[in-house]
């Protein structure tokens, strides 16, 4: 993950978040599917993992990723809408 | 409480503009099927909801809605990108410019402004599990609608196909749902009472 460029490591996110979604949905009405835990425990730990690698990298994902000291960084990446904003 | 996460559910990158397609697709985030009705639909039934699973299905899947408004939104900013008055005069994209400019404001496609009397919160948990289920192929067919003007626009035709592929997944949730609560109900008569108001029948 270390090496990955930013639209990579984005669409890893991008694709992981949505499997741990639809994992989550589906585990609300089958909470005892043992085979859909095992994946969203292991989707889950690659989105966490992830999404650590990108903020220290790239910037912020969520308010609570900002890494950087000297400066608050969380606007400074474009917005999901905007050019560059999405992988 | 909720956290922005700074990225979509799925990729809107659209490279073409088209004006006429964005004033019917702006119907999915505020028309009477749309993700703006879903979400405030899901969010608000909630708490008159007794099933601790049927509460995570309404959280959930409402709280996808809101991504799906913001999938929606990027969609039509996208497609309005950079137009010049020209381009607004020939689209018919005139009699929303005038008021909105290229500004997001959640209407139909006809125009009419988003309305919560497009939908309901009956503090009936039946009620409003029908409700959802219903709602889920009103946003299906809607976008299966826009889907058959969109066949030459290969970037919004895929963001729409995902976003019709979600309300499948929803209805098939909310079902669970209504076989959960039913589960917990007289079977002989799921309609004696309201599990959430009557708290004092016998049954309970």
């Amino acid at each position: 993950m270390e090496n990955m460029c930013r639209e990579e490591l984005k669409r890893l996110i991008q694709v992981t978040n949505f499997t741990v979604i639809e994992l989550g949905l589906y585990l609300d009405t089958h909470p005892t599917c043992s085979c859909a835990l095992k994946k969203y425990h292991e989707c889950n730990e690659t989105l966490q993992q992830a999404m650590k690698v990108y903020e220290r990298n790239f910037g912020p994902l969520t308010m609570y990723g900002v890494k950087c000291e000297d400066e608050w960084t969380w606007t400074n990446e474009p917005w999901p809408w905007q050019e560059g904003g999405n992988c | 409480m909720w956290t922005y996460n700074k990225m979509l559910e799925f990729p809107v990158k659209i490279k073409t503009t088209n004006p006429k397609l964005a004033m019917a697709i702006m119907s999915q985030l505020g028309g009477p099927n749309g993700e703006k009705g879903a979400s405030t639909r899901y969010l608000s039934q909630r708490y008159s909801m007794k099933d601790k699973k049927v509460i995570g299905v309404l959280t959930d899947i409402g709280t996808e809605e809101l991504n799906h408004e913001e999938m929606v939104a990027a969609i039509i900013t996208q497609l309005t990108k950079n137009l010049s008055i020209g381009e607004i005069e020939k689209s018919g994209f005139y009699q929303y410019y005038v008021d909105h400019t290229i500004g997001i404001w959640p209407q139909a496609a006809s125009g009419t402004p988003f309305s919560t009397a497009t939908l309901q919160s009956t503090g009936d948990p039946l009620a409003d599990l029908h409700e959802d289920l219903a709602a889920e192929q009103k946003a299906r067919l809607t976008y299966d609608n826009i889907l058959r003007l969109c066949k030459d626009e290969p970037d919004v035709y895929e963001a729409i196909k995902f976003l019709r592929a979600r309300e499948m997944v929803h209805y098939q949730r909310f079902g669970e749902s209504l076989r959960l609560v039913q589960e917990n109900l007289d079977a002989k008569n799921f309609y004696a009472f309201n599990p959430s108001f009557d708290t004092k029948a016998t049954c309970l």
